[in-house]
């Protein structure tokens, strides 16, 4: 049965005015189903106020491997942190 | 339904909204909201992206001329954060229900405002620290207090921007630093820039709170959570210190501390000057509206390709598929 079923990944926000936040995934035949799979399975203690189920065949993800390629610049553009910048004490909360 | 019970809905729904907006928590997008609050937030978002955007136009005209390398990586690094602020905000804008080419197109048509400070010019290399240290400074004393605003992708925006914008400052000051530290021509150059870009950075923050065309309704929901003049109230109080500290004086006679309200005095701003910018007759109104039209009308052909490609790619899968 279940091969012939759908996955969706599951979001959910725990409290308003929070980002959703990746929790898991199930199968379902549709994604009314799945909101509901996911109301019964992920949040038995109130843990969102929202759910987003999403295909997971819908999301496009990079990989670890391409790590360079994408994060690069962590490693060798340290002016991109505020700490980079050497300031007198007298204004260094700036 | 009646009209009547369409009202009584109506005036339950609003209310339930404003309980839920004064119990400080967030509205998000698919929640009911009375569509004044929708196109407030909408002109507001719209216009803060339309800032970030433009923005990049008097910075990014010196990233060739930087005087070194790492100077240039640097603004470089900045002019790319703006650009994805600029982002950050239209897809909060869009999930208000806004598309990105009607934004676009109020601010071709000049119905939609961005920052007058980008109309001002940057003329020499210390304008670019003034900018950092001012335009910046500026703007995060806004964005800082926005983080708390009630609408949540704007919320959120705000956040994620505001750890961003900690080493815009930080650079723009660094700039000066080395300017005002280095020879008299150096340091006059910095202190000519601050100058000039002092009083507009003070009109970022728009009209005094008596003056201010949206500001009773936008506290009221929570859109913005400090006044205009207490955020300019701030701004000046921080600046003083940063200035001193490298020498630099505030063009400013009337500058003074006021022990009784534990604050800085400041002159009078010119309301003149601020409105004959924000309504086009800028120093460079023109041409920052001409280059936004210019890039966009020349970036046509790009979006001409992606979307012809994607239609072959379709066309061949659907030809595979049958
Ligand atoms: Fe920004
Ligand atoms: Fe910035």
């Amino acid at each position: 049965m279940s091969e012939h079923m759908k996955l969706y990944e599951v979001f959910i926000r725990s409290r308003r005015g929070l980002d959703h936040k990746h929790v898991g995934s199930l199968h379902a035949e549709d994604p009314a189903q799945a909101l509901e799979y996911a109301r019964d399975v992920y949040t038995r203690r109130s843990e969102g106020v929202s759910i987003w189920v999403v295909n997971s065949s819908d999301i496009v993800a990079s990989q670890e491997g391409d790590c360079e390629s994408f994060y690069d610049p962590l490693d060798d553009k340290p002016y991109r942190h505020a700490t980079h910048y050497q300031l007198p004490d007298e204004v260094n909360n700036m | 339904m009646t009209t009547e019970h369409h009202e009584q809905d109506l005036a339950a729904l609003e209310q339930r909204f404003q309980a839920r907006i004064d119990a400080e928590e967030k509205i998000e997008p698919k929640d009911w909201m009375p569509e004044k609050y929708r196109q407030n937030l909408i002109r507001q978002i719209s216009q803060h992206a339309h800032s970030e955007v433009i923005g990049m136009q008097p910075e990014g005209n010196w990233i060739t001329r930087a005087p070194s390398l790492h100077r240039k990586c640097i603004l470089l690094a900045k002019v790319q954060d703006e650009g994805g602020h600029g982002l950050y905000l239209y897809s909060a804008a869009e999930t208000l229900g806004a598309s990105r080419e009607e934004m676009n197109q109020a601010l071709h048509d000049g119905r939609a405002k961005y920052a007058s400070i980008f109309n001002y010019p940057a003329l020499t290399w210390a304008d670019i620290g003034a900018i950092g240290w001012l335009v910046d400074g500026a703007a995060i004393v806004n964005q800082v207090s926005l983080q708390r605003t009630s609408y949540g992708p704007y919320a959120r925006g705000m956040v994620r921007i505001c750890k961003e914008e900690s080493f815009h400052q930080r650079q723009g000051y660094h700039i000066m630093m080395t300017l005002a530290r280095g020879t008299a021509e150096q340091k006059a150059m910095a202190q000519d820039s601050l100058n000039r870009f002092w009083w507009p950075s003070l009109m970022m923050f728009g009209p005094h709170d008596a003056e201010s065309a949206h500001s009773a309704q936008s506290m009221k929901w929570k859109i913005k959570r400090q006044s205009n003049d207490e955020l300019r109230q701030k701004f000046v109080d921080q600046s003083v210190k940063q200035a001193e500290v490298i020498g630099l004086s505030i063009p400013d006679p009337d500058l003074q501390w006021n022990e009784q309200r534990g604050h800085y005095d400041f002159g009078d701003i010119d309301w003149e000057e601020f409105n004959r910018v924000i309504n086009g007759d800028g120093p460079c109104n023109r041409q920052r509206l001409a280059h936004h039209v210019k890039a966009h009308e020349e970036g046509q052909w790009v979006r001409d390709a992606i979307s012809a490609h994607e239609a072959k790619k379709r066309q061949r899968n659907d030809r595979q598929a049958a």
